[in-house]
């Protein structure tokens, strides 16, 4: 108990305060300008946390990080140009509500089961860290390769258009994630002697070349769309709780993969939205209604990638081990401040570590004011002339790309991405089954092979080990369930035709 | 914003900042030498937010407070290493560009990957080496790295399996060349590439590794669980942040020793004026408390030579690593 009280008097500083406030805004902002990720806004964050108090530090990483990944939805819904990967799931179901005009019940949505899960996501740290850790431990190099596979087909699930254009667009994804020398043989690979190609195609460039980029030209080379009725911009939190009561079995399945996803080195916030946005599409009362602007697929993702955010500290905070890129950064600050991560860390430095879930809580409940706000003004942009936001988007996007790496290769890339964007939706190819493939296809690969070297290519490995065969199992199945499905049509439709001839 | 013209704007903003900017300017600049007369760009091969990017962030605030300049981080990434490297070794050669080398300098070119070499740069001072230890699960038999030693000795050839960074990278060397040291082939201990030592560590706690070569510090939360054991350090000396970890030498009388290290560098034919101010500079950095303690916080290895120290550490380094890569097989040239 005098933990708690420890914990709340550290939370409670002035200077602490100050540095969630602070953050809160910074990560509102940089989540919500295209181009510029939540890993980025972290990453930015460091050098300032030099200066902090421990507390201050790590709560500042905390709270930019959640407010991120949640305004990361706001350009995906108004302008269909997701901030982050973690959107890019769900971008064309919210942007399709958007054109619905019931922009303000989609960013409501992604505010509101944000925040949820987050604060769903911070419950499962507090009372499962330890369990949820061994879990993790438990996770060898072939299970990961049955997940990634798994996280893989979730591109045909997502897509609206054809499952054939859909599988097209991941396998040209896997092409891109061979570029480059950060495989498992270490041996460059389509990099035409291109020293720049050499470290692979991030996803980042490739996601703001895909989807911002070719709205821009997409937009040059239509007719403006006919005007949004112009109409008071509703409010944001009215229709929530109805969407709260009417899709709780999503949202909680939602928080649920979210917490085991993210707590699942290396597969993060990403894999938990794509892989919650398939679920909710496939599992949906309502399927013909997903993609046409439907707010079910929204709760469920947006539940999931926050509930994962949390969930991702638990390998980080017991074993050192990040969860995602964000963690990553963040196990370095806690080293720095003298939070070393361990066990002892729950034990020794109890205060600290109730301060951190405190923080957790904190940033997720002031991330709904913060959020009402930053949408009131995002909205705008939607009455603001297309020709004048147009242009501030490309300057965001070259700005954005040279700004993480001080390169203009990557300025290069994005460009080039948003002509193979805007090429590929103009012939019906998802472009995001293709950044899809982009995100998993080393995790895929670095997995397989991994597992391979240490079977002495034996594959049993792979189907042998329970939670392996487990998986193994929902691959096949979900990989054979349209097979299946498609042949015992058949069969019925034989046996009618046959029962309708005459005799 | 609209009612005030652009120009007073900018005007405003140098009034204020003026006062801040004189006493560093005027300050030093008279007991210094002309160099630094403006801010020094320092480069930084690798991403933001990681333990490089963070090295040359507190180097460059401890210079700025000692020469009386900005110097202001920038990450040129890409190329895995290779185009901040370049960028450095291309550099103008007049003091106002200078950079943070890694380790990955000495191994790029082996591979054919850059025309790069550590000749193409002016060693100022080398800030850091982390070894590489032997760490195994916690429930491994092995109760020293001799008892180790022996299983891999007693072997066949690939039935041991060790991880801790990708195919080629540093940790990959360091069991090379341990293995060579003990009079074994390169590949005798089968290398399993990772994404880094986080999942190789992760893999060992899981059992799906026999042991890892990453550094020590890269694997203390897992030792702090209780999930690993560190052996041995390939180190001259025992680590001051894990003094109970042995050196190679002490625990099995194999003197090998390699590391990841890092140093400050510019681009060749650096004016001896730039030289002369950083090299006693680098050095009072490096003594600073602030550094200490920083570093000491990450637990990276507090390791410093002067500039012809570094320009030695350089050669040296090339040396062992491209036989340490041609023993793997990995060296094209």
């Amino acid at each position: 108990m005098n933990d708690m009280l420890e914990a709340f008097r550290l939370v409670a500083a002035a200077d602490v305060v100050l540095a969630i406030l602070a953050s809160a805004i910074y990560g509102l902002v940089v989540g919500s300008l295209p181009g510029l990720s939540a890993t980025m806004a972290t990453a930015l964050l460091v050098p300032v946390t030099f200066y902090l108090s421990p507390i201050a530090a790590v709560a500042t990483i905390i709270t930019a990080s959640a407010m991120a990944i949640f305004s990361g939805d706001i350009p995906g819904c108004l302008l269909r140009i997701p901030g982050t990967p973690a959107s890019a799931a769900y971008t064309d179901e919210a942007y399709a509500m958007t054109r619905r005009g019931q922009a303000e019940v989609a960013l409501g949505a992604g505010l509101w089961f944000s925040a949820i899960g987050g604060i769903v996501g911070t419950l499962s740290l507090v009372l499962m860290a330890p369990l949820l850790a061994e879990m993790a431990l438990s996770f060898s190099t072939y299970e990961y390769f049955w997940l990634a596979f798994l996280g893989l087909m979730c591109a045909t699930l997502v897509a609206r258009s054809s499952p054939v254009k859909a599988i097209a667009s991941m396998l040209l994804g896997l092409l891109i994630a061979c570029i480059g020398m950060e495989n498992p043989a270490g041996t460059p690979r389509f990099t035409f002697g291109v020293t720049n190609l050499l470290g692979g195609i991030e996803p980042i460039p490739a996601l703001v070349g895909v989807f911002a980029v070719s709205e821009v030209m997409r937009a040059m080379v239509t007719p403006e769309p006919p005007k949004l009725p112009r109409r008071k911009f509703g409010s944001i939190l009215a229709g929530q709780w109805a969407l709260t009561k009417k899709y709780q079995w999503p949202m909680w399945r939602g928080n649920i993969i979210g917490i085991i996803i993210g707590v699942l080195p290396g597969a993060g916030a990403d894999m938990a939205a794509w892989v919650s946005y398939a679920m909710s599409k496939k599992f949906s009362k309502e399927p013909e209604k997903v993609g046409t602007g439907h707010p079910e697929g929204l709760v469920e993702a947006g539940a999931s990638n926050n509930a994962s955010l949390a969930s991702g500290w638990v390998p980080a905070l017991l074993f050192g081990i990040p969860g995602d890129t964000i963690t990553a950064i963040a196990i370095g600050v806690l080293y720095m401040k003298g939070l070393n991560p361990g066990p002892t860390l729950f034990t020794e430095r109890a205060s600290s570590m109730y301060a951190l879930y405190l923080i957790f809580i904190i940033a997720n409940i002031i991330m709904i004011p913060l959020g009402i706000v930053m949408i009131r003004l995002a909205s705008l942009v939607l009455r603001a002339p297309r020709s004048a936001v147009m242009p501030a988007i490309i300057l965001l996007c070259a700005v954005g790309s040279y700004a993480t790496g001080a390169n203009l290769f990557s300025v290069v890339m994005v460009a080039a991405f948003g002509v193979l964007g805007f090429v590929m939706e103009r012939n019906g190819y998802p472009v995001a089954a293709l950044v899809l493939g982009i995100i998993m296809g080393s995790m895929v690969e670095q997995n397989f092979i991994t597992s391979l070297i240490k079977s002495d290519g034996d594959v049993l490995p792979f189907i042998e080990r329970p939670v392996s065969a487990v998986l193994a199992a929902l691959t096949f199945g979900a990989l054979l369930w349209p097979v299946g499905a498609w042949l015992l049509g058949r069969v019925q439709a034989g046996r009618l035709r046959a029962a309708a001839a005459p005799r | 914003m609209k009612s005030i013209p652009r120009r007073a704007l900018l005007g405003g903003a140098a009034l204020a900042l003026a006062p801040l900017a004189r006493p560093a300017l005027i300050g030093p600049a008279l007991a210094q030498p002309r160099w630094p007369a403006r801010p020094v760009q320092m480069l930084c091969p690798w991403a933001a937010g990681g333990g490089t990017d963070a090295v040359l962030r507190i180097i460059a605030i401890l210079l700025e407070k000692d020469l009386g300049q900005p110097f202001n981080v920038v990450n040129r990434t890409g190329g895995s290493g290779v185009v901040g490297h370049a960028a450095i070794a291309n550099a103008q050669p007049d003091g106002y560009t200078l950079g943070i080398i890694t380790a990955e300098i000495c191994m790029l070119h082996w591979q054919g990957l850059t025309e790069v070499t550590y000749r193409n740069y002016t060693p100022l001072g080398l800030m850091n080496n982390d070894p590489p230890g032997i760490q195994v699960n916690n429930s491994a038999p092995y109760r020293d790295v001799k008892a180790l030693a022996d299983a891999i000795k007693a072997s066949r050839p690939g039935q041991l399996k060790a991880s801790g960074t990708g195919q080629g990278g540093i940790w990959h060397l360091a069991l090379a060349g341990w293995l060579g040291a003990m009079g074994l082939k390169a590949d005798h201990v089968r290398w399993v590439p990772s994404n880094g030592a986080a999942p190789a560590m992760q893999d060992l706690a899981a059992g799906g590794l026999d042991f890892t070569t990453c550094s020590v510090p890269e694997a203390r939360a897992m030792l702090d669980a209780g999930r690993a054991r560190s052996l041995a350090v390939m180190a001259p000396e025992r680590l001051s942040a894990f003094p109970d970890i042995p050196t190679l030498k002490e625990a099995m009388g194999v003197d090998y020793q390699t590391g990841a290290w890092r140093g400050i560098a510019g681009p060749s034919n650096l004016p001896a004026e730039v030289k002369a101010a950083m090299d006693p500079a680098l050095g009072r950095v490096f003594n600073s408390q602030e550094y200490k303690d920083f570093l000491n916080a990450r637990g990276f290895g507090l390791v410093y030579a002067d500039a012809a120290g570094f320009a030695r550490h350089l050669e040296a380094a090339d040396k062992s690593l491209g036989e340490a890569m041609k023993a793997a097989g990995l060296a094209k040239v």
